[in-house]
């Protein structure tokens, strides 16, 4: 389902894009200490032919930084952009699993997780983990050819770049923590308080309760620019610390050298060699101290990624799953308890509650709100981990796969969405391959014909987000034609009248129930509960009216 | 084509302006520092001493650079809080087009991505205006020929930078508006996960996803591999240059026409000419997308206003009459005349979609209607603030903040009582089924519709409004809540001009007028 170059773990090309960097920081250091030499043995007059091999050297330097310098950065832009994709659409199949038990909304919630905190996830690896690697390579090396030429001032350097690349932003980092956290918290509650006002501006607007919800937000702002001013005391603090030793070893390089050169232990070719390539390892350690708060930050992200990755799931899969009973299935209900995650009580509680549905049985549930009727659907649709017994041909759903359920048992929820994208689109989601001719019909015995006549743009009509709002009866139809497309036997339909006119309602859902033909239909509706007295419920086989009481009470 | 410098971020937020100043005085000192390190460093090397000053430089750049980052990330901070306050303000007054998503991320990620801009470009773009010119005065005293292989070299940096940056403007704003559709598209998805997954279309969307983030990665990368063209010059043109400096320094001592010490001079300062403006291009990419973001908050900025009345119409009174008007809702729709007399209830039927719920828009001053008039006992109205006071509203979907149930009630009437909120609470039922402490988001459709209806009786309660618009209060209720809720009419809500659409036959037996829209669309 996934095309290999995305899937492809991303190490290999953040390994080059390592190895580039390290090449183009160590060209910067090499360039210094080769012009270094090569100013000092000229200064003794020698033969040009003694330099040349220098001068071709310095200018290789000089080209070869920027070269790999570009390099480094595609490659590592492509790698954090694949990890960034690849981030996503893991959490995405999270929340697929999780939904709908999870909200999508919230501080914090998965949409933001989705959204912003994938993204930290990948910065992570692009200005924080690589820089740090590149220079600790380059550094290295500048230590290394320090220790060759003189042991102490090696030892010097290497304490120095430790102090000014690692403890340095490592202490900015420590010290920005509590902050950082604070506003990536803060960040999140911003972004959660703004989008809740957008999202509420009628309301609010009706309610003249803007100017109080400006407030909030102005307190929300508050706090993101408290902590963000907060952690800048500790930054600076880290890139002074670098700067310090920088100044210090070079300052204790040549403190060293001069000696050594007078005792005879350097030649004096070396003493500039020796002071200056510090100067130029810390430039490689410069931009440490943004990468620790970088990496910092992305830490924030990455607990938030991984917490949504390990949330229980709402539904267990069978270790070994049943095969999904093929024909005209038989539903039965033996007493069903369930409660959504972090519920404080049972959301469906009907241990008593009896049902048997043969094929094409139509019955409708009935209850006041709150009973659980909503709760019912889900544990039919498998979005949800039931007690009891509910059986498919005599196989309890808990031992069949989610996914094989739902493609016997479509669910049309109460709360359906409308994509932004083409009426057809929204509609063939249902039977992916359905042909124009076969939604348009859907959408029909939906009810939606006259409608569908007046768009000048017929099905390729934009609807959702970008596209011309629908009304609350429109959005319930579309969701109607979507489960008359669904080819399932069996049909749960979660108050899909809930925004319909009685005339358009009586109609939709006798045409609905007629169309349903020998399908099994479950219908959840507020809709007149006494027999007969409702054109719709001539239709119905059964009424049963959930009570919160233990006992149901079958009717009809 | 970005500018270096956009001068309305300095008119938009005056905290802007003391920030440059600052940033040009500790730009002139570092400048210095890096004089006095590089003299300090050659003599120490030609002549064989360790200069002690060499300590008070140091540390004095290192204080320097602290004092630096701690204003700059304070003042993009204040800049960003005065952006956004801005942005909202005018958004909020104006009632977005665009969708909720995109404005909330204009806000948040939008004004965020000035940081770097703020806290890294801006103050490197002033060093690199008066680091490199004072390099190269000093070079020029000391060292002639030094001096012009970097004032020969030194311009051609901004030079390409400015083309390359000229050739992928338009890129990098098609980029910001790519990512923009598809943080859309993850927002629309996500939000319709339960209805992908009752389909079993939830995994194939996964797939979908990856698609797009594909291609969305191949059109940036395309952007990056010119945009990093403009790094690779200027690495080039740093580094080379350091390196015929180097060389041609080196020769010129062989000949004997420069001093050790010159040179040493001229090779630690040559690289200081060029390391701002290195600094400065590397986050120069990093600030493009606050350069584009700042655009788009100018754009939102200069948006025209919706025009509020200054003087709107007082709190509703006597009949409300509508005299031919039309809605546009997908095409034009009307033109529908009736009269909601005083104090009794009118619903308004008709089949969905037909603009019952532009109609109530039009009383609440959210749609002009597209012709016609709307007389409140006798006289025109023009809603306002003052006019909706006057108004209690339940809309067909329930808006509900992160807070409490009592919270979410309350806000139907800012700084409401607690008394006032429980009474409504259970005047409509809701303390039957909820605690008021409990967090409103766990409520069911059916809850959520209950508390847009205790709303409703806080405002007549607390406020005395005189009208009352319920967009289909019972599309959530199951029959015998419908009828508990249809008694706050003979209750909490006697007396009031009610003007309700619904498609419940309940409601509609209780009418005291019905209006039956069926008028067909007109022709635009």
């Amino acid at each position: 389902m996934s095309s290999p170059s995305t899937t492809r773990r991303p190490g290999f090309r953040l390994g080059l894009a390592v190895l580039a960097g390290a090449g183009a920081l160590s060209c910067g250091i090499a360039l210094m200490a080769t012009s270094a030499w090569l100013i000092s043995r000229a200064s003794q007059h020698p033969p040009v032919l003694y330099l040349m091999v220098a001068i071709v050297s310095v200018r290789a330097f000089g080209m070869g930084r920027g070269v790999l310098r570009y390099a480094e950065r595609l490659v590592s832009h492509d790698a954090a952009l694949r990890l960034l994709a690849r981030t996503r659409v893991r959490v995405f199949e999270r929340l697929a699993d999780l939904t709908p038990a999870v909200r999508p909304s919230g501080d914090g919630g998965p949409l933001g997780v989705v959204l912003d905190n994938a993204e930290g996830v990948a910065d992570r690896w692009l200005r924080g983990v690589l820089p740090m690697a590149s220079a600790a390579i380059a550094c290295g090396g500048a230590v290394v050819l320090e220790w060759w030429l003189l042991p102490s001032a090696g030892a010097v350097l290497l304490a120095g770049l430790l102090i000014g690349g690692l403890v340095a932003p490592l202490l900015a980092a420590s010290g920005a923590r509590r902050a950082e956290l604070r506003a990536a918290a803060a960040r999140a509650t911003l972004t959660a308080r703004t989008a809740e006002t957008l999202d509420g501006l009628p309301e609010l607007v009706a309610f003249g309760a803007l100017p109080n919800r400006l407030a909030v937000l102005g307190d929300a702002d508050r706090a993101v620019t408290r902590a963000a001013s907060r952690s800048a005391w500790t930054a600076g603090l880290g890139s002074a610390l670098t700067v310090l030793a920088t100044g210090a070893s070079v300052l204790v390089a040549l403190a060293l050298g001069v000696p050594a050169v007078r005792d005879g232990h350097l030649s004096s070719v070396l003493l500039a060699v020796i002071v200056l390539t510090p100067l130029a390892a810390f430039e490689a350690v410069a931009e440490l101290s943004q990468a620790a708060q970088r990496l910092l930050r992305a830490r924030e992200d990455a607990r938030r990624v991984a917490a949504v990755l390990s949330l229980p799931d709402p539904v267990t899969e069978p270790a070994d799953p049943a095969p999904v009973p093929d024909g005209p299935p038989h539903l039965q209900i033996d007493g069903v308890t369930a409660r959504w995650p972090g519920a404080p009580s049972d959301s469906l509680s009907a241990p008593l509650l009896q049902l048997d549905l043969p094929p094409g049985r139509h019955i409708a549930i009935m209850g006041e709100s709150g009973v659980g009727k909503s709760t019912l659907a889900a544990v039919l649709a498998r979005f949800l981990d039931y007690d009891g017994s509910v059986t498919l041909d005599g196989v309890e759903l808990r031992d069949l796969p989610s996914d094989g359920v739902r493609r016997v048992i479509g669910l049309s929820g109460q709360d359906s969405h409308v994509f932004d994208t083409t009426l057809a689109e929204n509609v063939r989601l249902a039977r992916p391959g359905a042909s124009d001719d076969d939604v348009a019909d859907a959408l029909r015995r939906a009810g939606l014909g006259p409608w569908l006549e007046t768009l000048p743009e017929g099905l390729a009509t934009r609807v959702g987000e970008h596209g011309s709002a629908v009304s609350g009866g429109q959005r319930q139809r579309i969701a109607l034609a979507r489960a008359l497309l669904a080819d399932v036997p069996v049909l749960v339909l979660d108050e899909p009248d809930a925004h319909l006119d009685d005339a358009t309602a009586v109609t939709v859902l006798t045409d609905l129930l007629k169309a349903a033909g020998d399908r099994t239909v479950i219908l959840i509706t507020h809709r007149d509960a006494i027999p007969g007295g409702d054109p719709v419920l001539r239709h119905i086989d059964e009424v049963v009216t959930l009570t919160p009481a233990l006992e149901p009470a079958p009717a009809a | 084509m970005p500018r270096p410098l956009d001068p309305r971020l300095v008119r938009e937020a005056r905290a802007t302006a003391p920030f440059l100043v600052a940033c040009a005085v500790s730009g002139g000192l570092a400048a210095a520092c890096a004089l006095a390190q590089a003299a300090l460093l050659a003599h120490g090397i030609a002549k064989l001493t360790v200069p002690l000053a060499l300590i008070g430089v140091v540390a004095f750049r290192g204080l320097l650079v602290w004092g630096q980052q701690v204003t700059a990330h304070r003042a993009a901070a204040g800049v960003k809080a005065q952006l956004r306050a801005r942005v909202l303000d005018k958004v909020v007054r104006n009632r977005p087009d665009g969708s909720s998503g995109e404005i909330t991320a204009l806000v948040t990620r939008g004004v965020d991505a000035l940081d770097p801009y703020f806290a890294g470009y801006l103050p490197q773009l002033v060093l690199s205006v008066i680091v490199p010119v004072t390099v190269v005065v000093a070079l020029l005293v000391s060292d002639p020929q030094s001096a012009l292989i970097v004032a020969v070299t030194l311009p051609l940096i901004p030079m390409f930078g400015a083309l390359i940056g000229l050739y992928t403007a338009g890129r990098t704003r098609r980029r910001w508006r790519s990512l923009e559709v598809l943080a859309g598209h993850f927002t629309d998805v996500v939000s319709g996960l339960p209805t992908l997954k009752a389909f079993g279309r939830a995994k194939a969307q996964a797939a979908q996803i990856e698609r797009i983030t594909g291609e969305h990665r191949r059109a940036t990368m395309g952007t990056l591999k010119i945009a990093f063209l403009s790094a690779l010059v200027l690495e080039i043109a740093a580094t080379l240059s350091v390196a015929l400096v180097a060389v041609s320094v080196g020769l010129r001592l062989v000949s004997g026409s420069l001093t050790f010490e010159t040179a040493l001079f001229v090779l630690i300062l040559a690289p200081e000419a060029y390391l701002p403006l290195r600094a400065a291009g590397a986050q120069f990419h990093a600030a493009q997308d606050g350069v584009a973001a700042a655009e788009k908050i100018f754009a939102a900025l200069d948006a025209p206003g919706v025009s509020v009345p200054e003087d709107g119409s007082g709190r509703p009174h006597g009949e409300i009459r509508f005299e031919d008007v039309t809605v546009a809702r997908r095409e034009l729709v009307g033109p529908f005349s009736f009269t909601a007399p005083a104090g009794e209830l009118t619903v308004l039927a008709g089949p969905s979609g037909l603009g019952k719920t532009t109609l109530l828009d039009v009383l609440l001053g959210f749609t002009p209607a597209a012709s016609g008039r709307v007389l409140a006992d006798g006289a025109e109205i023009t809603p306002g603030d003052e006019w909706r006071r006057g108004i209690a509203w339940v809309p067909q979907r329930t808006f509900l903040i992160a807070g409490t149930v009592a919270e979410n009630i309350a806000l139907a009437v800012p700084g409401a009582p607690d008394g006032a909120v429980r009474r409504a609470a259970e005047a409509v039922g809701v303390t039957r089924f909820t605690s008021l402490d409990a967090e409103g988001s766990a409520l069911s459709a059916g809850q959520r519709q209950r508390v847009a209806l205790a709303r409703a009786v806080l405002r007549v309660d607390l406020l005395d409004t005189p009208l009352v618009l319920l967009d289909e209060p019972t599309a959530h209720l199951d029959p015998r809540t419908e009828l508990e809720i249809l008694d706050l009419l003979d209750g909490p809500l006697r007396g009031r001009t009610i003007i309700a659409t619904t498609h419940r036959s309940a409601l509609l037996e209780r009418a005291d007028q019905l209006v039956r829209l069926d008028a067909v669309p007109v022709p635009a």
